[in-house]
């Protein structure tokens, strides 16, 4: 017998590192999403009964197969079901397909769905989380998230959304709603509204994520400019978070503590990846790169950071684009700060950014700059307000209360 | 004669209570419409029940850009319905792939229902 602990642990692992592996295959088989869902979930629990007497060599494969037997004998059941089998099933005897988990994920992320489902579902089928954990990591009721989720699955049966690898042709736009979706998981665990300033496990399934599509996509320059983008703020994490909790701006952060090797991963992967070519991710993981490359905050090289915003603006003209932009512009030595202020006054005018407490956070470090304090205290409060993460708003009063106290 | 195409709008909320009595009930009726049509000397040329709008996708032309595939129907109002076509598709990738070379400006792209005799009320 093997203990239980050591049996859990290892469920949780081969939760974490194969869950939408075996999901995917079982989809392959089924093309039904409920279906596959079901079975993958009752291999895992037959895992944890099983377990005890042996853990497999090879639990992933293990659960692939109990996964794909289970799903086999509910068709044979459903006459209904078993009728449609014979254009279900194709390559027999191919359970596992390494590209199996990347045609799930072009199906999550599909452009006929709307990205609020293409991230839900993400949650869902590729990073196994429960509809609670669904609901908890997006800020909605858990009701809200097994809608949307319920919603975006019948939606892919009654439209015939494709469970398939886009075409060359297609690739462009396809990816960039996958890489955009992968994007969002990785800063929804970053910011995640409650105390814990990150959530680790969501970061990592990101990172693990980016990691399988740069592995699966090698001729893409763009998810390998993701993975770099991910691991160089990966890198910082430890430094983003001082002993008692707070959060630490890029700007104050210990650059001794962030983590040397994950950031050379990161900066050598944006480096390859603008070699490439300059789409939006390329041109983010350089923006990345300029600041982890930097000895200092002071020292970095802003000019050049605002050219990359400069070269995003050509082809991703939105207003948070702009607002970045404008914040680097602000620090360039010896810019002129009323333009600046003249950029984020325009900007507040955007519907996109009504909500967005970086920008009034933005406002109020140029007007603290400017000596408009009282200007400065207001945009203090309209951030913290807009702010769901406890953290960060424990930051922005500690600013506040610092201007007071100057005044 | 001429031909005429009629465009049934209705409340959706119909489906989600639906019973497969109610279903039945339903094709009834269409069935009796049709004995109606062919009753007054005229043909139904063909016809097809459709999935809920919330299965709908959108292609929209845009200048200078590739069509951008939305989720959802076509709902701006400024455009009027100027025609249609019933594509058999192998899936909807490839129908979004043929609705972005249609010759119209928005193309709403919505499935066509089961309603075959051993169909379910949709789920």
């Amino acid at each position: 017998m093997t203990e239980a602990v050591e049996v859990t642990r290892v469920v949780d692992q081969a939760h974490r590192e194969s869950w939408s592996t075996v999901l995917a295959s079982v989809v392959r088989l089924t093309r039904d999403l409920d279906l596959a869902e079901d079975c993958t979930q009752d291999a895992f629990v037959q895992a944890l009964r099983t377990w005890p007497d042996g853990i497999p060599s090879n639990p992933g494969g293990w659960l692939t197969t109990v996964a794909r037997r289970l799903a086999l004998d509910r068709l044979r059941r459903e006459t209904n079901l078993w009728r449609k089998l014979p254009l279900l099933v194709e390559e027999p005897g191919e359970i596992e397909q390494p590209t199996d988990p990347l045609r799930l994920v072009f199906t999550c992320c599909h452009p006929a769905l709307a990205r609020e489902s293409q991230v839900a579902l993400t949650l869902r089928l590729i990073c196994g989380l429960t509809t609670r954990e669904v609901a908890a990591v997006l800020l909605i009721s858990e009701s809200t998230a097994a809608a949307r989720i319920t919603r975006a699955k019948k939606k892919i049966a009654a439209a015939g959304i494709p469970y398939r690898i886009p075409a060359d042709h297609e690739l462009p736009q396809r990816l960039d709603a996958v890489l955009t979706v992968v994007h969002l998981v990785y800063t929804a665990g970053h910011v995640a509204a409650g105390s814990a300033l990150t959530r680790t496990d969501l970061t990592g399934r990101a990172v693990e994520l980016a990691r399988m599509l740069e592995r699966l996509m090698p001729d893409e320059p763009e998810p390998q400019a993701l993975l770099g983008l991910l691991l160089m703020t990966e890198a910082r994490g430890d430094a983003r978070v001082s002993a008692d909790g707070e959060l630490v701006l890029l700007a104050d952060q210990d650059r001794s503590r962030w983590d040397a090797q994950l950031l050379a991963e990161g900066v050598s992967r944006a480096t390859a990846a603008l070699e490439r070519g300059h789409g939006r991710f390329a041109l983010q993981a350089a923006v990345a790169g300029l600041h982890v490359t930097a000895p200092s905050w002071s020292r970095t090289n802003w000019g050049q950071v605002v050219r990359m915003y400069d070269a995003m603006l050509v082809s991703w003209p939105t207003p948070i684009v702009a607002l970045n932009r404008a914040a680097a512009h602000s620090l360039v030595p010896g810019a002129d700060l009323n333009t600046v202020l003249g950029e984020l006054d325009a900007l507040s005018k955007e519907p996109a950014l009504a909500t967005y407490a970086y920008l009034p956070a933005t406002r109020a470090d140029v007007l603290t700059r400017l000596g408009r304090t009282d200007e400065a205290a207001e945009a203090y409060r309209e951030a913290i307000q807009l702010t769901a993460n406890e953290t960060e708003r424990r930051f922005l009063t500690a600013r506040l209360q610092a201007r007071g106290a100057q005044s | 004669m001429a031909q005429y195409m009629f465009l049934l709008y209705d409340s959706e909320e119909w489906y989600d209570n639906v019973t497969p009595d109610d279903w039945q009930q339903a094709m009834k009726l269409h069935g009796a419409f049709a004995e109606a049509v062919e009753k007054a000397g005229a043909r139904i040329l063909g016809g097809e029940a459709l999935e809920r709008s919330t299965t709908a996708s959108t292609v929209k032309q845009r200048e200078g850009a590739e069509p951008l595939v939305t989720d959802g129907p076509f709902i701006e109002t400024k455009e009027a319905l100027g025609g249609y076509y019933v594509i058999e598709a192998r899936d909807l990738d490839q129908a979004l792939e043929l609705a972005k070379i249609c010759p119209s400006g928005n193309v709403e792209v919505r499935p066509v229902m089961n309603t075959s005799s051993d169909s379910q009320p949709p789920a």
